[in-house]
């Protein structure tokens, strides 16, 4: 285990920023209430530790909104196809949570299985995750519902602060070749973070929503909730609006569109929200007519369809940032509270 | 190789059927000159121009637009041209507050006997725009390339 | 203010005035009430709230609930009611099917701005006169009610319930010195450079969740044309920036007019884009260049956008000294 005086994380900061671009949660300026975002390191920026979340996932980094795919170009009626894939850079990105590292892991079962996701994968492996255990979690973190640990969060490297240090400790060969290049990082005890862990777990048992319960869901309780008569009432004020998706750091649909510009034609993806009218839509027509079906899909692909394909584990990571920013309010830890009771 | 080339605007040109096109046309009959990057989108009243087109025009590589229609009170369809003169204030005006060039988009009013205003208007719309440069803060990347 | 809407509320359920009730139900914490539907006085007395978060804007629901047999119950805020006469005015609403009670509302918070001030962990709110204490898994944080208000409430135009079939308390007043076009101001008073950064600034954040418009109650087409494949601008994301300023110009002058001013575009943003700055523009332009128009302040109002005098400036206007 290594450590660093949080003082002199810059010095750290700028030695990463050397030789891989650096990304890192920063106070998203104007005004506090727009929280953090993660933004390239350069001396300016500051490191906002205490951001329990940034309001963006860090799925960005791997799975961008928008990706440009390919390029066509037409000249008369010869259509000429370019390659536009180019090998990604390095990059660092510092200060990820426990639920976002762990939310990694459901982007890869979808995108690293066959076939395998090119871009994603290119992505993922010029990518170095370094994450930060959560000292101060929220009200509306659950992370532990989904068997997380903030205490001790996952990823290549993992940092716990502790008062004016920060602990370092790699998981991978990745995360060990980053710290190899950190020379002001000096040696601890391996058991150095021990009392920052066992102050994180008791603030975590403190956490309102940690005894949510997921007896009521998993893969084989499928028609059970689909046929459940609560979707319509949890269903009824949705605006059918994406946001829950895209601040989603585990929603991984997306939409592949064709832009004409004039003199060929762009082939790119970009998120699409299972929450939108046409999502379903296709020549035949829309099996998920009322915003009822689009509700229940997002919800049952989270915890049910997902574990039914993936041993049992669920699709969520507890992050809480759809509790944050729904317009209505409604969201994931209403719908499973609701659900349970019927299951009682 | 690059080659420093003069910079000639494309223009972008709404003209409403009876009384701007017909200008236009008047224009052409009377030999006088007005640049040849004025592009004329002909329309069936200045009304029909609604704010997407204007957008688009800029989206799709234009470095300034105008709306011609005829002289308020002349409109073909009566009031047509009243509405239009509304909607232009007010997309004009936001387009300003989002700090793009107010001086890249214009209306005016040019009656069908008015083909020496048409080719003024154009001359000195044009030179505007030249002197304004390359529309840079409402173009659309992806039309722009090659 | 709770008990005696929901008291009447099940009163009118009794008697058959009504066949529901819509509100808002209690959520998880305290400040994340959702919409929501209550058909019976049981339902009303499980769930029902009304507190300093209740700040959802119910008109656009009636859309849809003012189709449904029987009459539905609404409970309207002073800037909500200006949103339902504006959808009246649109033909968007059956009016003999809603039953009004308007509402008084001194300013409803923020639960961002609560987060803002320091308040993390948030368990529970008090609310004690200008004071908020908020009870955080780290102890006790107290707040200015002032500093945690919602971003319409801090410039709130109106008091005054518009539109009612009986009102719970006193009918509030205009307030005409609100001042909500100082921050327009601010911006015009900038350099073009300046405004132009500005908005980049705002509007590259946008990730197109389209929260603004399905939230507006002025944005209530069958199909946006945004959504519209055949419509040449259909979107789902912003590929480019120009497609993020095109947005939100399209949609900020599709409601020009008939825009009210409720601010949820604001609220809603995940983003917290300042949307309101768009529309206010709008609403000071039309007030200035047309005459002082209020949307939704009266039931069939004609828009200056579907308006015109003789006289009307001329859109140069705009390049000779602006925005005035």
């Amino acid at each position: 285990m290594k450590k660093i005086a949080y003082s002199n994380l810059d010095v750290c900061f700028a030695a990463i920023a050397k030789t891989k671009t650096l990304y890192l949660p920063m106070a998203d300026g104007v005004d506090e209430k727009r929280g953090a975002k993660y933004t390239k390191w350069t001396p300016e920026v500051t490191y906002t530790a205490d951001a329990v979340n940034t309001v963006r996932s860090a799925k960005d980094f791997f799975f961008p909104q928008v990706e440009r795919m390919t390029n066509f170009k037409v000249d008369g009626k010869k259509i000429e196809i370019e390659d536009i894939r180019k090998e990604c850079e390095d990059f660092v990105v510092f200060g990820v949570r426990a639920c976002d590292a762990a939310s990694f892991d459901i982007l890869d079962s979808v995108y690293l299985a066959e076939p395998i996701d090119s871009y994603y994968q290119n992505r993922r492996e010029h990518g170095v995750v370094v994450t930060m255990a959560c000292t101060k979690p929220s009200e509306t973190c659950f992370c532990s519902v989904f068997g997380i640990d903030a205490a001790r969060p996952a990823g290549d490297v993992t940092c716990w602060r502790d008062g004016d240090l920060v602990l370092l400790q790699a998981n991978t060969e990745k995360g060990e070749a980053l710290l190899l290049e950190l020379p002001m990082l000096e040696d601890t005890a391996e058991n150095a973070a021990d009392k920052v862990i066992a102050s994180i777990e008791t603030m975590l048992e403190k956490l309102p929503l940690k005894d949510l319960s997921t007896d009521a869901f998993g893969g084989d309780k499928l028609m059970k909730l689909f046929d459940s008569e609560k979707w319509a009432d949890l269903s009824e004020a949705c605006l059918g609006c994406g946001t829950c998706t895209f601040v989603c750091p585990t929603c991984q649909c997306y939409d592949i569109r064709d832009y004409d510009t004039g003199h060929g034609v762009q082939r790119f993806r970009c998120w699409d929200s299972c929450m939108y009218w046409e999502f379903t839509k296709t020549a035949g027509g829309q099996p998920r007519p009322t915003q009822l079906e689009r509700f229940r899909q997002r919800f049952m692909h989270k915890l049910v369809y997902y574990p039914a394909n993936n041993d049992g584990k669920f699709g969520c990571v507890g992050c809480g940032r759809c509790m944050k920013s729904c317009p209505i309010s409604m969201n994931i830890v209403k719908v499973m509270k609701t659900l349970e009771e019927e299951h009682e | 190789m690059q080659v420093n080339q003069e910079f000639k605007p494309k223009i972008v040109a709404f003209c409403c059927n009876w009384c701007s096109y017909a200008g236009a046309d008047l224009a052409g009959t009377n030999r006088s000159n007005y640049p040849a990057d004025v592009k004329i989108i002909r329309v069936p009243c200045s009304c029909r121009v609604n704010p997407l087109f204007i957008l688009r025009a800029f989206q799709r590589g234009a470095d300034g637009v105008i709306l011609c229609g005829c002289h308020p009170g002349d409109c073909h369809y009566t009031t047509g041209n009243y509405y239009a003169r509304r909607r232009m204030t007010l997309l004009f005006s936001m387009l300003d507050y989002l700090g793009i060039e107010k001086e890249r988009t214009r209306v005016e009013w040019v009656s069908a006997a008015e083909g020496a205003k048409f080719a003024a208007t154009m001359n000195e719309f044009v030179a505007t725009v030249k002197a304004l440069g390359e529309n840079k803060r409402l173009e659309d990347l992806r039309c722009k390339t090659q | 203010m709770q008990d005696t809407m929901k008291k009447r509320a099940s009163e009118l359920l009794a008697d058959g005035t009504i066949a529901r009730v819509l509100g808002w139900k209690n959520g998880e914490f305290v400040y994340d009430p959702t919409p929501a539907v209550f058909d019976s006085a049981e339902e009303l007395e499980e769930g029902f709230v009304y507190h300093d978060f209740c700040g959802n804007n119910l008109s656009k629901y009636l859309i849809k609930l003012s189709r449904l047999e029987g009459k539905t119950l609404v409970f309207l805020k002073p800037c909500d009611s200006y949103s339902f006469n504006q959808l009246l005015t649109e033909h968007r609403i059956i009016r003999e099917n809603v039953y009004i009670i308007g509402i008084p509302c001194d300013g409803k918070l923020d639960p961002d701005f609560v987060r803002a001030s320091g308040a993390e962990g948030i368990l529970g709110i008090t609310t004690d006169g200008d004071t908020i204490v908020v009870d955080t898994m780290y102890g006790n944080v107290t707040l200015q009610k002032n500093a945690c208000l919602l971003e319409r409430c801090r410039n709130c135009k109106s008091h005054q319930v518009m539109v009612y079939d009986e009102i719970l308390g006193e009918n509030g007043e205009i307030n005409e010195a609100c001042g909500r076009f100082d921050e327009v101001e601010k911006l015009e008073s900038m350099t073009s450079d300046e405004r132009y950064a500005f908005w980049r600034n705002e509007l590259s954040r946008c990730i197109r969740c389209n929260a603004c418009r399905n939230i507006c109650p002025a944005c209530s087409c069958e199909m946006c044309v945004f959504d519209n494949p055949a419509s040449g601008v259909s979107q789902k994301a912003a590929a480019d920036s120009f497609e993020e300023n095109m947005f939100h110009i399209i949609r900020a002058f599709h409601v020009a007019g008939r825009c009210t001013d409720c601010g949820e575009c604001s609220r809603v943003c995940p983003q917290h884009i300042p949307l309101h700055l768009l529309n206010r523009k709008f609403i000071k332009d039309i007030n200035t260049f047309y005459g002082e128009y209020q949307a939704g302040a009266e039931a069939g109002s004609r828009s200056p956008l579907v308006n015109f005098t003789q006289d009307d400036c001329e859109p140069n206007i705009v390049c000779k000294g602006g925005s005035k």
